[in-house]
C-alpha cells in the first residue's frame, strides 16, 4: 500500500505542469479564440467573428495553401528518400559509421544558421546552386525571389534534410527476419523484388509514422520559413502567418482561432490516415 | 572480365552501384557545410566571383571580426549555454524522476494518467503557445528566461516516455535488495536509477540541448532586449537586416553558431543512435 502513493508523489511535478502549462491555457485559448482580444485593451467576447474573418481571408488560405503544397510533396518524397538510402545502409559497408553520422547532421543541426546556409546557397547570382549551372552555361532561376520558385526552394531544403528520418526506417529494417530473404533468395529473387516485396511491406509501420510526423512538422514549419521568405507571400506557411497575427499586430484572438483551426485540420489529416491504415500498413 | 562468373560480376556491380549512391548522397548532404566554412575566410570579391572559387586565397578572418561587431555573438553563444544547461538540468532530472514514478510503482490511476501524457505528445503546441505567452506576460516574466526554463522543471512527456521504457527492464531485486538495507524510494533513485540509467539521461540531456540549441520561435517571443539575445535570435536579426547581405560574415556567424552542436555530434553520436534505435523518435 505504501508502494502505491510514493509513486504518485513522483510523477506529481508532471501533473502539475500539466495543469499550469497545458490545462489552463488549452482552456483559455477556447475562450481567447471567442474575443477580439489584441493584449492592449479589453477581451470582448466576438463569438465566432475570428473565425468567419479568417475563412474569408486570403492570407489565411493562401498560407495554408503553401503548407498544404509543401507537405504533399515534401513528405513523401523525403519518405521515399529515407528509405532508400536506408535500405543501401543497411547493407553491410565499409565506413559506415562515417555515412551514418554525416546523413544524420540535419537531424541535429538546424535552426537559423541552416536556413542562412541555404539562403546564400540558392543566392541567384552567386549561390552554389546557379554558379554550378553556370559552369555548363545555365543561367538559374531566382529561387526565392521568383514565386513559382519558391516551393522548390523549400523542397530542396527538405530533401537535405530527409536523411535525419533515415535511422528509424535502419532500426525497423534491422528487424526484419533474415530468413525470409533467404527463402527469397532461393526462389531467385533479385535484389530489388526483395526490397519490393519484403522489406517494404514489413518497414510499412515506419513509413505511417514518418508520414504523419511529415504533415505534423509542415503544419510547424517556422524557422526557415522566417529566416528565408519567399516571393509573392509563397514562404508565409501557417505557421508564419499564425506569429505575425499573434506577435507582429498582436491579434491573440485572431490567432488563437487560427491556432484551432489548424488544429482540426492536423487532427482529419491524422484520423484520415489512421483509417488508412489498415489498407496498407503490416500488422503484426 | 570474368566471362566465367558473370554473376560475381554483377555482384561487383551493384556494391560498387551502391557506394557509388550512398557517396553522392553523403556528398551532397556535407557540400553546404563545406561551403559555409570555406565562405567564412573568403574575401567578399572570393565570394562574389563567377565561375565559383571554393579555396580562398589566402585565409583570413576579416569576416569573423565583422560579424562580431555586427552582433555579439560570443555573448549570445553564452546566453543559449545558460539557457540550456538550466533546462537540461530540468528537464532530465525530473522527467527522469517522473519516469521512475510511472515505471517503478502501482498506484490508483496510473495507466489513465500515462494514457493522458501519451495524448499531450499529440497536443499542438501551437494552440498552447498564445495562452502560456499570455501568462507569463502577465506574471511579469516577459523578456526574461523564465517562460523558456521553468516549464522543464515539470517534465517533459516525450523524455518520460522514452525514460518509462529504459527504467522497466530494470530487474526488480535492485529495489528489494536496497529495501532490505533500509534504502528509502527517493535513494532508490538518486543512489540506483540515476546512475545505472545514465546512457539513457545523457541521450536525453543531447536531445534537451539540441531543441534549446535550435529553436528559433519560442526565443523569438518572449526575448526583446539584445543583451539577452540567444544566438537564434542573433542569427535571425543579423541575417534580416536591410541592404547589401553580408555572406562573408553571416557565414562566420553560422559556422560559430553550428560548431558546439556538430562537435558535440561527433563526441557523442552513440547515444544519439542509442536514442533512436531504442524509441523510434527522431532528434
Amino acid at each position: 500500500m505504501r508502494r502505491n502513493r510514493v509513486g504518485f508523489y513522483f510523477i506529481l511535478p508532471w501533473l502539475i505542469g500539466l495543469i499550469l502549462f497545458t490545462a489552463f491555457p488549452l482552456l483559455a485559448a477556447l475562450y481567447i479564440g471567442f474575443t477580439d482580444w489584441n493584449i492592449a485593451g479589453d477581451a470582448n467576447f466576438i463569438g465566432l467573428d475570428n473565425y468567419r474573418y479568417l475563412l474569408q481571408d486570403s492570407i489565411f488560405w493562401s498560407s495554408l495553401w503553401v503548407t498544404f503544397r509543401y507537405a504533399i510533396l515534401a513528405v513523401p518524397l523525403g519518405t521515399f528518400v529515407a528509405f532508400m538510402v536506408a535500405v543501401i545502409l543497411s547493407r553491410p559497408m565499409r565506413g559506415v559509421g562515417i555515412y551514418r553520422v554525416i546523413f544524420y547532421l540535419p537531424a541535429v543541426v538546424s535552426g537559423a544558421a541552416v536556413a542562412i546556409i541555404f539562403k546564400w546557397i540558392l543566392d541567384p547570382s552567386f549561390g552554389l546552386i546557379n554558379g554550378f549551372l553556370n559552369l555548363f552555361g545555365i543561367t538559374g532561376p531566382d529561387w526565392l525571389g521568383d514565386p513559382n520558385w519558391v516551393l522548390p526552394s523549400y523542397l530542396i531544403l527538405a530533401l537535405w534534410g530527409a536523411g535525419s528520418g533515415l535511422f528509424i526506417f535502419l532500426a525497423a529494417i534491422k528487424d526484419v527476419p533474415k530468413s525470409l530473404y533467404e527463402s527469397a533468395m532461393i526462389d531467385g529473387a533479385n535484389a530489388y523484388q526483395k526490397t519490393r516485396h519484403i522489406t517494404l511491406p514489413l518497414v510499412t509501420p515506419v513509413i505511417f509514422y514518418s508520414v504523419v510526423m511529415g504533415i505534423i512538422g509542415s503544419f510547424r514549419k517556422f524557422t526557415d520559413a522566417f529566416i528565408l521568405g519567399g516571393a509573392g507571400g509563397q514562404g508565409r506557411f501557417a505557421m508564419v502567418y499564425l506569429y505575425d497575427l499573434a506577435f507582429v499586430d498582436y491579434r491573440m484572438g485572431r490567432a488563437t482561432a487560427m491556432a484551432w483551426l489548424l488544429f482540426i485540420i492536423i487532427l482529419t489529416l491524422t484520423i484520415i490516415l489512421n483509417i488508412s491504415k489498415k489498407y496498407w500498413v503490416h500488422r503484426e | 572480365m570474368n566471362r566465367l562468373n558473370p554473376s560475381k560480376n554483377q555482384k561487383h556491380l551493384r556494391v560498387g552501384l551502391r557506394y557509388g549512391f550512398i557517396t553522392l548522397g553523403a556528398l551532397v548532404m556535407i557540400i553546404p557545410f563545406i561551403w559555409m566554412i570555406l565562405s567564412a575566410f573568403k574575401t567578399t570579391d572570393e565570394i562574389l566571383k563567377l565561375p565559383i572559387q571554393w579555396i580562398p586565397s589566402v585565409w583570413q578572418f576579416g569576416n569573423f571580426t565583422t560579424a562580431l561587431e555586427i552582433q555579439p555573438l560570443f555573448r549570445q553563444l553564452g546566453n543559449t549555454a545558460f539557457l540550456a544547461l538550466i533546462k537540461i538540468m530540468g528537464e532530465v532530472f525530473v522527467s527522469a524522476m517522473v519516469a521512475y514514478g510511472f515505471a517503478r510503482f502501482d498506484f490508483k490511476g496510473k495507466n489513465a494518467l500515462f494514457l493522458l501524457l501519451l495524448a499531450t505528445l499529440m497536443l499542438p503546441y501551437e494552440v498552447v503557445m498564445i495562452p502560456t505567452f499570455i501568462l507569463w506576460t502577465t506574471l511579469g516574466f516577459y523578456d526574461s528566461y523564465v517562460p523558456l526554463a521553468l516549464p522543464a522543471y515539470f517534465a517533459a512527456p516525450a523524455f518520460i516516455f522514452f525514460l518509462r521504457m529504459y527504467f522497466e527492464t530494470f530487474p526488480r531485486e535492485l529495489e528489494d535488495s536496497a529495501l532490505v538495507d533500509g534504502a528509502t524510494w527517493l535513494q532508490i533513485f538518486t543512489k540506483i536509477f540515476i546512475p545505472l540509467g545514465k546512457p539513457a539521461l545523457i541521450t536525453i540531456g543531447l536531445w534537451a540541448f539540441m531543441g534549446t540549441w535550435n529553436d528559433l520561435l519560442g526565443q523569438l517571443i518572449y526575448i526583446s532586449s539584445d543583451t539577452k539575445y540567444t544566438i537564434q535570435l542573433g542569427l535571425a536579426s543579423f541575417s534580416s537586416m536591410t541592404g547589401q547581405t553580408l555572406w562573408g560574415p553571416l557565414m562566420a556567424a553560422s559556422l560559430m553558431a553550428l560548431t558546439p552542436i556538430i562537435i558535440l555530434l561527433l563526441y557523442a553520436q552513440k547515444y544519439f543512435m542509442e536514442g533512436i534505435k531504442t524509441s523510434g523518435i527522431k532528434g
